[in-house]
């Protein structure tokens, strides 16, 4: 007879499944005009969630017959999922409001997104993994595509929906091959058959390996499958836009962190020349393509692609030091790219949102306080020091160079010096410019979280510096561990 | 395994060559949007032959499970891709391929 699997490894997840169901049914029966209700309560949701997963049981706990795994790897990125989701949501109400999308479905959407993500984060079985990036997959397309009745918004779904679904075939061609050739989906019994296999591994091991890591490189949008960031960057709604640069990102790279660094671990020679490729061109093509944009969503999107090449630096030395320095670098860029977003939302002329780089022009003599906000990002975005960015880069190319991988490191800083230029055009644009049409008043809450990450990315962060490295550095010793 | 009987190889010769026209349909097709979900579904099923086909092959039940979650999310895929595309030609009234080209850069 079967008996319940034990429960309590999963109950933040299995909270927020039955929290997104119940706001559904909220939102349906009060109808429209529920967003801003729903919105808090997913917020609300969001925040017990993040209690019930620091409760959680200590150490490493596999539950669900092995198909999922809580460790202290996978508590740090879904608290930085958590956090960017909710921040994501507490944004969008107001902008939902102004576009007159305001549908109840959005925050229930973000929720089950949101679920999807801490389930991909806490796989460890290829089934699982593909079950819960399909969650988030597909509650993704959808927002993309929320503001139904603009084009730009639609195609921007359509295209990440067909890339996205090439993307999950990929990946799950990879792991059929992984399943027959080594015998297992497991990620425990991957890397004791992978271990224990004497001279070169199975080649179809390593192909399956490596379309599974082409999938996952789509999700992160790491160079060469990166062709559709910009596009669904510009085309979603902001407020989406503001989601899809953090929240999934995280998960997706914690994921592929998990998947290499756990069942394919012994497989590091292999997979160590695919990752320097992709964090050396994603550098150079994330500096290099934002330069000519004048759109700043567009620009943000190109940032994106070059801080995931950064990220990568890190992982493609394959040491605890490595993981730990993608993990610091994740945080840091959370809170850039929150405080970033924040602003973008609230450019607005006349109450018509507007999305171009001039548009910020004079901006330092009308909101002085918002312009110096952006410019302590942009500097942060460029790895500038005093500001969080700089340490971040700082906790990725160490151990690149720990590891001796001086060509990768050379490419990263000439990147990061490239990219200067056009974080700098944005402060520029700020500062030096004539004011063409002066943007609206931000809403308080905007106002808020911009001081919020402004605060937190200049002085507070170098507080923050020894709890975020401690506990990068425990999650990155637990999965190393965990071999 | 006698000569002239199917077995593993052929399998999985069939699901990679049906997986390689699902990959070349979506990026060579110029005309027409339902192809690309054509050829998605394509991939997927692809993949389903491979899991199947390594499932008999191990006498392993995983590979037919694996088969079976994907077979269902791709049902639900399928229903928002074309929901998607619905929308689409709700605001172009095309979904040409070529069409599909208001973001460039």
């Amino acid at each position: 007879m079967a008996t319940l699997p034990d429960l309590a490894p999963a109950l933040p997840e299995i909270f927020l499944a039955c929290a997104s169901m119940a706001l559904l049914m909220i939102g349906v029966f009060r109808g429209d005009g529920s967003l801003r209700l729903v919105s808090w309560l997913t917020v609300a949701s969001f925040i017990v969630t993040g209690f019930l997963l620091l409760q959680g049981p200590e150490g490493r706990a596999v539950t669900f017959n092995g198909l999922f795994v809580a460790d202290s790897f996978g508590t740090f990125a879904k608290l930085l999922i958590l956090i960017a989701s909710s921040l994501a949501v507490i944004l969008s109400v107001n902008y939902l409001e102004k576009e007159r999308v305001a549908r109840f479905e959005y925050p229930v959407l973000i929720a089950l997104a949101t679920l999807g993500m801490l389930a991909m984060v806490s796989a460890n079985d290829l089934i699982s993994l593909y079950v819960g990036l399909e969650l988030q997959s597909l509650a993704l397309y959808v927002i993309a595509s929320f503001k139904r009745d603009v084009a730009k918004s639609t195609e921007a779904g359509l295209k990440y929906f067909v890339l996205g679904a090439l993307s999950s075939g990929l990946l799950l061609y990879g792991a059929s091959l992984v399943y027959g050739f080594a015998g297992t989906t497991s990620f425990d019994k991957l890397a004791t058959v992978l271990a224990g296999a004497e001279g070169a591994p199975s080649v179809g091991v390593v192909i399956g390996m490596v379309f599974v890591a082409a999938g996952l490189a789509f999700k992160i949008s790491a160079v060469p499958f990166h062709m559709w960031t910009p596009d669904v960057y510009e085309g979603a709604p902001t407020s989406v836009t503001a989601f899809f640069a953090v929240a999934p990102k995280v998960a997706a790279i914690t994921l592929f962190i998990r998947v290499l660094v756990g069942p394919f671990g012994d497989l590091a020679v292999q997979w160590q020349q695919v990752i320097q490729f992709c964090a050396a061109a994603s550098m150079i093509i994330g500096a290099l393509g934002a330069i000519q944009q004048k759109n700043i969503k567009r620009l943000m999107a190109y940032s994106s692609i070059g801080h995931i090449g950064y990220a990568l630096v890190g992982l493609s030395a394959g040491s605890v030091e490595g993981v730990r320095g993608v993990l610091i670098y994740m945080a840091i860029y959370l809170a850039m790219n929150v405080g970033v977003f924040a602003i973008i939302l609230s450019m607005r002329q006349s109450g018509r949102a507007v999305e171009e780089i001039a548009d910020l022009g004079g901006l330092s003599k009308t909101h002085p306080m918002l312009a110096f906000a952006m410019a302590v990002f942009m500097w942060s975005l460029a790895g500038v020091p005093p500001a969080a960015g700089f340490w971040g880069k700082w906790a990725v190319f160490l151990p690149a160079i720990q590891a001796g991988l001086y060509p990768l490191a050379i490419v990263g800083v000439i990147a990061s010096g490239i990219s200067c230029f056009y974080y700098l055009r944005v402060i520029k644009a700020m500062y030096f410019d004539d004011v063409t049409e002066p943007l609206d008043r931000p809403t308080p809450t905007a106002g808020f979280v911009v001081a919020g990450a402004a605060l937190f990315v200049f002085p507070v962060y170098i507080f923050f510096l020894s709890p975020i490295t401690s506990g990068a550095a425990a999650a990155a010793a637990a999965l190393f561990g965990a071999r | 395994m006698e000569l002239g009987s199917i077995g593993l190889a052929h399998y999985l010769t069939l699901s990679a060559i049906l997986f390689t026209i699902g990959v070349f349909g979506i990026f060579l097709n110029r005309k027409n949007v339902i192809i690309i979900l054509m050829s998605v579904e394509m991939m997927l099923l692809a993949v389903n032959i491979n899991l199947v086909a390594f499932s008999v092959y191990l006498n392993d039940l995983v590979g037919q499970i694996f088969t079976m979650f994907i077979l269902t999310v791709a049902a639900a895929e399928a229903a928002i891709g074309l929901a998607i595309l619905v929308v689409y030609f709700r605001n172009r009234g095309t979904i040409a391929v070529e069409d599909i080209n208001m973001m460039k850069g």
